[in-house]
């Protein structure tokens, strides 16, 4: 097993196009996008990410990446709440979620994917 | 009045749905001048699945209600609001009522949850800058008193947002843009207090 990966974003399709290039980078991790509100608007649902938190736990732990204002909160607030190994990164979603995938494939711990995550803010574009 | 109960919550979180239904089309507005355009549609829910919260304790009450409004908000507001609900809960405990200068303690830790969730200042033109001054007026033993100097100090908080700069939430990627409108969230906190200060 590996650590496990929840994509928290306003957008459902921004969640589920990020896990695909997550996926397709690091085959063997589960990647559970939640995105928009249970209807497929734009927002966050705590049902969907506690869902997506759940079934991306194989034991070795959750790491959530979010994007913006109320998928950070939402994201935030039920950290207290979740049972089980779950951290939030505070990492850029895309490279974050890539770093964190790549390295968890290696059998990484949760620590080290969270290390993973928010170094990628170090990843300069120009 | 001097006690809240648990039929006061409840009556509250009602009269707080019926001020954001009133002025939903308000709270859009602000929101789509500076923000996503969502908040008095959003609210809308939140409150109404708010005000169908039931408990025997003002403190049931309050969690159950800031628990729905976590679950069914879907914007930023909710995580917020439903902190500020259910830190006043746990402040409030089991007790079956509440002296104003215990629900004045509780209104203060609802007041720090959003503090520490959201990471927002007094000044930066959030929520913050209506339900601080609120919290701070909310003193004395009597309650009817102290909702109304409460709703009074929201209101001048949320007009004293208007030519401030947003440095956190959507209205913040507007940097100076931002500054001529009233924070939405500000003036949905302002409805809350002022369904507070109605109840008597």
């Amino acid at each position: 097993m590996t650590v496990g990966l929840v994509l928290v974003s306003h957008s459902r399709t921004l969640a589920e196009g990020t896990a695909e290039l997550v996926a397709q980078l690091a085959a063997d991790v589960r990647v559970i996008p939640a995105g928009g509100t249970p209807d497929g608007g734009l927002g966050t649902s705590p049902e969907l990410i506690t869902d997506a938190v759940t079934r991306a736990d194989g034991g070795d732990g959750v790491l959530i990446l979010a994007d913006l204002g109320s998928a950070v909160l939402t994201a935030r607030l039920l950290l207290d709440d979740l049972d089980g190994d779950v951290r939030l990164a505070d990492a850029p979603f895309v490279e974050g979620a890539v770093a964190a995938g790549v390295i968890a494939g290696t059998g990484a711990t949760l620590t080290e994917a969270l290390a993973a995550a928010e170094e990628a803010w170090a990843y300069r574009k120009s | 009045m001097t006690a809240v109960d648990a039929g006061l919550c409840a009556r509250w979180m009602a009269a707080t749905a019926a001020l954001v239904t009133e002025h939903a089309d308000e709270l859009t507005a602000l929101d789509t001048a500076i923000g996503d355009g969502d908040h008095g549609l959003n609210l809308r829910r939140g409150f109404a699945a708010a005000a169908e919260a039931v408990g025997d304790t003002p403190g049931a009450v309050l969690k159950a209600a800031g628990t729905a409004l976590v679950n069914t908000t879907g914007g930023a507001s909710g995580p917020l609001y439903g902190t500020f609900l259910r830190r006043a809960a746990k402040a409030l405990g089991d007790d079956p009522t509440a002296t104003a200068t215990a629900f004045a303690a509780a209104l203060g830790a609802g007041l720090e949850g959003v503090r520490r969730l959201g990471g927002a200042a007094e000044g930066d033109k959030t929520m913050i800058d209506a339900l601080a001054p609120a919290v701070a007026a909310f003193t004395g033993d009597d309650f009817s008193t102290a909702a109304r100097a409460a709703a009074d100090a929201a209101a001048s908080g949320r007009d004293a947002t208007k030519p401030l700069v947003a440095r956190k939430g959507r209205a913040s990627y507007l940097g100076e843009r931002s500054a001529g409108h009233i924070d939405p969230g500000a003036a949905s906190s302002a409805l809350l207090f002022e369904a507070l200060a109605g109840l008597t």
